[in-house]
């Protein structure tokens, strides 16, 4: 097969790169552009640990294939953090004890960024409806809702 | 009782949490060697065939293929867990005996030339009758699975405590019941994964993803023939593992020999579905109870049988049937025990350990009986358990010692934190409420394999300028937060602030430690971090009085500043040298006191580098008899819950809506940590009383086998979880803590289970409680 070139913006700066038609975004953005905060649980779409924001919206990156995101637009977890400083949700997971093995980590941060994006001020509802494609086997969750709904406040009030 | 800690105790946040946050932290997938090779294992399709004939010719020629290894390239070594069960090959010799087990290894340029030598591998098999369940495998024409193990039976316990039968003689109540589970995976969300690399110095290193760097090591070192010396196993970042990562893997084992072969870094991953294969998690479980009472509710005697259907290989079984008989003798005083236990082989995927090993469903029956008696004796659950519940200083009938045991401080929590009295029989019809306890050792008493080892070792290094320690431990850090434990103790030992502290672990080049398993590194870890710590403060301070003149019991280190009693002492010197030697810094000491920072930096002036020791081994434990080693521990945690359901008549659907756990940890080193585990703990004991099922076909594949069809539990299934922290002050364990990683699971099936019988009056006896099965318990029970 050969290779096709593509060329995406991911985490705001313009990227090329050559796949295989068949390769996955998780594959390009972990194998290619060496971002391996996208974690890779499952590859089926099952356990939301390669989620990545896609033109605003959450997509297992397992999913999608490379040459979709031509011409688009990704935010992985790198993506987050200005310099050394967390981005307030990545603060408030680690405050909260949000983060245990922390394989689902940012897959987690990620749908739990678009949410707020989408919600700022989501109940608690909307919160576990948005991370219910996201696993995880460690924590029962609960801290990481509270993550969620503290850095949902701090956010809103700057 | 709780002391006044600096770091213990606190919620700090975890060490490792910032760089798993923004993607830094590094798994064993994100790290990558220049000219690694992708491995490929080919796994039998048959559930049980003999091999005839195996052909890797093929593969062999295939463009990009570097080598192939099947059982006659390897040495013939039997290995597993427990050295008296080992009966695995790496690679099967002529007879495969689940879907999945291991018959040939590739290493290819990359993986899908890996795979499609695989593929081109031929083996003429001859089936064999495949035994999926007990039953079948106990039958009287069953074939043997394994030619050692006569009539499939794995392992057998019989124990007798006390005098059963003479104390049923004096009982008013005899309650019998039974109970049935379904296999479950761990789930753990990183699949397997390793790379082997072999060096020209002779050393082999494995990176891989698992609980026990220390038990690979040897496992790889004998199956190789390699010296210890010359394995190192590095453990990165770790996904979750909860059991099933607490051996090692034929991954581990084939991207050995792979690398050796090939002088070239070897990389070989499960995938989702080899992840269900390879399993090594939680036994299905049969159990049948009969339990003796008094009319006022004093248990007197259990009369208990468990059959576990096994799988094709021991694993961790023979621990696993033991626990699930000894973990009974407490935490109620009840003098007379009777186990028969037996683990059967069939031809499925080994079951090992998991969270909660060999005890949860054991508990989950007993817990579900005692409901049940305190219903015919007309009293409250409640107060049936603490009639019965033993104290500090109390000792099993099996020589299980509760030298802490705040039981009853967490029934009181999860009695008055969950509204029980309010709650108890006034909730309207299909709601329902129900509370059970638990508990679990705190780390096994002995090693798997028979030695006098250390169960670790600690090395504290202070930083050469003083300004810090570094902790070298070869334990797990799996996700349950032993890096930032450790790191607690060690800041609380010395006695400086947690952010001086680092820790460096899962390397076996760092010491021994037999790994994350049976709860153990808070308690044995601990011990030697402290142990460690008490010493490398020690020689600072020493080395100080030496310089100021004065007796070292006159010194202390708190909050990073030392405590000079017994009136003034001129320290002027010393700064003035620590000054000089940083000129134009800018962080000069400036407080009244003399700093850590100055006093280790004089210590390493006088001394050399600082270095500290530690090590941990329980004493000896237990009783004599046969088996004692299993469930002996230093310490144990124990916990009760309360469950409060729904359950709709309509649909059998069961709904948890709160869940009020209290666990005794002795004493918290991180109170958040402490709280994750216990959540952690209710979400997977949810997920098994109500959805967790590995499922078969009839030629024993696994139907089931992703994490889309195996159904774990999303944050919409989790109900609201309240934790609340008991803390018995646990004399020995370090600070006075002892585990929560497992003990915290044992009260959720049980609680759940009471709880829907307290909503519908059935006595379920078999889960996962599916809709389907509630519902038809519910017809049933309308019909009658
Ligand atoms: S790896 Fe993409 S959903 Fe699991
Ligand atoms: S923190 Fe381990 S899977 Fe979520």
């Amino acid at each position: 097969m050969s290779k096709l070139a593509i060329s995406l913006t991911v985490n705001g700066v313009q990227r090329q790169a050559l796949v295989e038609p068949n390769q996955t975004l998780t594959s390009l953005l972990r194998d290619e552009l060496n971002l391996t905060g996208t974690k890779h649980g499952c590859g089926v779409g099952d356990c939301g640990c390669c989620t990545v924001i896609l033109d605003g919206e959450t997509v297992n990156s397992c999913l999608v294939l490379a040459v979709q995101a031509q011409g688009r637009e990704v935010m992985t977890i790198e993506g987050l953090a200005q310099g050394i400083r967390l981005h307030p949700l990545q603060q408030a997971f680690v405050d909260h004890g949000a983060i245990q093995c922390g394989f689902c980590t940012p897959g987690m941060i990620l749908s739990a960024k678009a949410l707020l994006d989408r919600t700022p001020q989501p109940t608690r509802a909307e919160i576990t409806k948005g991370l219910s494609g996201n696993l995880c086997r460690c924590t029962g969750y609960e801290k990481i809702v509270e993550a969620v709904q503290d850095a949902a406040g701090k956010m809103e009030r700057g | 009782m709780s002391r006044q800690f600096d770091v213990i105790g606190s919620r700090a946040p975890r060490k490792d949490a910032p760089n798993k946050s923004t993607g830094k932290a590094q798994y064993i997938e994100d790290i990558t060697f220049p000219g690694e090779l992708a491995g490929a294992l080919l796994q039998s399709p048959h559930a049980h065939a003999k091999i005839l004939d195996i052909d890797t010719s093929k593969a062999l020629a295939l463009p990009g293929v570097v080598a192939v290894l099947t059982a006659k390239d390897v040495p013939e070594v039997k290995y597993g867990v427990s050295p008296a069960r080992y009966d695995e090959n790496l690679f099967a010799m002529d007879r495969v005996r689940y879907v999945g087990d291991e018959i040939a290894a590739v290493a290819a340029v990359d993986l899908p030339t890996a795979l499609k030598a695989v593929e081109l591998i031929q083996v003429e098999y001859e089936p064999l009758p495949v035994l999926l369940t007990v039953e079948e495998a106990t039958a009287n024409d069953a074939p043997w699975i394994h030619e050692e193990y006569p009539d499939n039976i794995c392992a057998q316990v019989e124990q007798e405590f006390g005098d059963v039968e003479a104390a049923f003689a004096q009982c008013d109540l005899i309650q019998e019941g039974s109970f049935f589970s379904k296999r479950q995976d761990g789930a753990f969300i990183e699949p397997n994964q390793c790379v082997a690399l072999m060096g020209h110095d002779g050393v082999l290193t494995l990176h891989s993803s698992t609980q026990v760097p220390h038990y690979v090591q040897r496992t790889v070192a004998m199956v190789t023939g390699l010296g210890m010396s010359q394995v190192r196993v590095v453990k990165p970042y770790v996904g979750g593992g909860f059991g099933p990562k607490a051996s090692a893997t034929p991954i581990d084992l084939a991207a050995s020999f792979l690398a050796i072969r090939t002088g070239r870094p070897v990389r070989m991953a499960y995938t989702r579905e080899q992840v269900f294969l390879f399993s090594r998690a939680r036994h299905g479980f049969t159990h049948h109870m009969k339990i003796g009472a008094k009319k006022d509710g004093t248990l007197m005697a259990l009369d208990h049988q468990a059959t576990l259907d096994g799988g094709a290989y021991s694993s961790f079984g023979i621990a696993t049937v033991y626990y699930a008989g000894s973990l009974l003798g407490g935490p109620y005083k009840l003098p007379n025990m009777r186990y028969a236990g037996r683990r059967v082989f069939t031809n499925k995927p080994a079951c090992g350990a998991q969270r909660g090993h060999g005890g949860v469903i054991a508990r989950a029956l007993f817990e579900q009986q005692l409901d049940i008696i305190a219903e015919k004796l007309g009293m409250d659950p409640i107060e049936l358990r603490l009639k019965n519940m033993m104290e500090t200083g109390d000792v099993t009938c099996n020589d299980l010692a509760m030298s802490s045991l705040g039981m009853k401080e967490c029934i009181e929590a999860v009695k008055s934190g969950s509204g029980w009295g309010e709650k108890k029989g006034k909730l309207p019809p299909g709601k329902g409420i129900g509370m059970a306890c638990g508990f679990f050792v705190s780390g096994a008493g002995y090693p798997i394999y028979r030695s006098e080892t250390y169960h670790c070792t600690i090395m504290i290094k202070a930083d050469e300028d003083g300004g810090g320690i570094t902790v070298y431990t070869a334990s797990a850090e799996i996700g349950q937060g032993s890096d930032t434990t450790m790191a607690m103790i060690a800041a609380e030992a010395v006695g400086i602030p947690l952010e001086q502290v680092r820790v460096k672990s899962g390397d076996t080049d760092f010491g021994i430690d037999l790994g994350a398993y049976s709860s153990r590194t808070t308690l044995m870890t601990g011990h030697a971090t402290k142990e460690a710590g008490d010493n490398l403060k020690a020689m600072v301070l020493e080395t100080l009085a030496g310089e100021l003149g004065i007796q070292a019991a006159r010194l202390d280190i708190k909050n990073g500043l030392i405590k000079i009693s017994g009136g003034p002492v001129d320290f002027s010197a010393i700064r003035t040298g620590y000054i000089k030697e940083h000129r134009g810094w800018q962080d000069q000491p400036q407080s009244q006191e003399l700093t850590f920072r100055e006093a280790a930096r004089l210590a390493y002036l006088r001394r050399g580098t600082l270095v500290a020791t530690g090590k941990y081994k329980p004493p000896v434990l237990g009783g004599k008899y046969k088996g004692a080693t299993v469930g002996t521990s230093p310490a144990y945690g124990c916990s009760a819950q309360v469950a409060e359901v729904n359950v709709d008549f309509e649909t059998g659907q069961i709904i948890v809506e709160r869940v009020t756990d209290a666990h005794d940890c002795g004493q918290a080193v991180n109170l958040t940590s402490v709280e994750a585990q216990m959540q952690g703990s209710v979400s997977m004991g949810l997920g098994e009383a109500l959805f967790e099922e590995v499922k078969f076909d009839a030629q024993g594949r696994i139907i089931n086998a992703s994490l889309g069809e195996y159904h774990i539990p999303t944050v919409m299934d989790m109900p609201e979880v309240r934790c609340i922290v008991v803390e018995s002050g646990e004399p020995n364990g370090p600070f006075g803590a002892k585990e929560v990683g497992e003990g915290a699971i044992m009260p959720t099936i049980p609680a759940i289970l009471n709880a829907v019988r307290n909503a519908t009056g059935l006595v379920l006896e078999e889960t996962p409680l599916t809709p389907e099965r509630v519902y038809q318990a519910l017809k049933k029970q309308k019909g009658a």
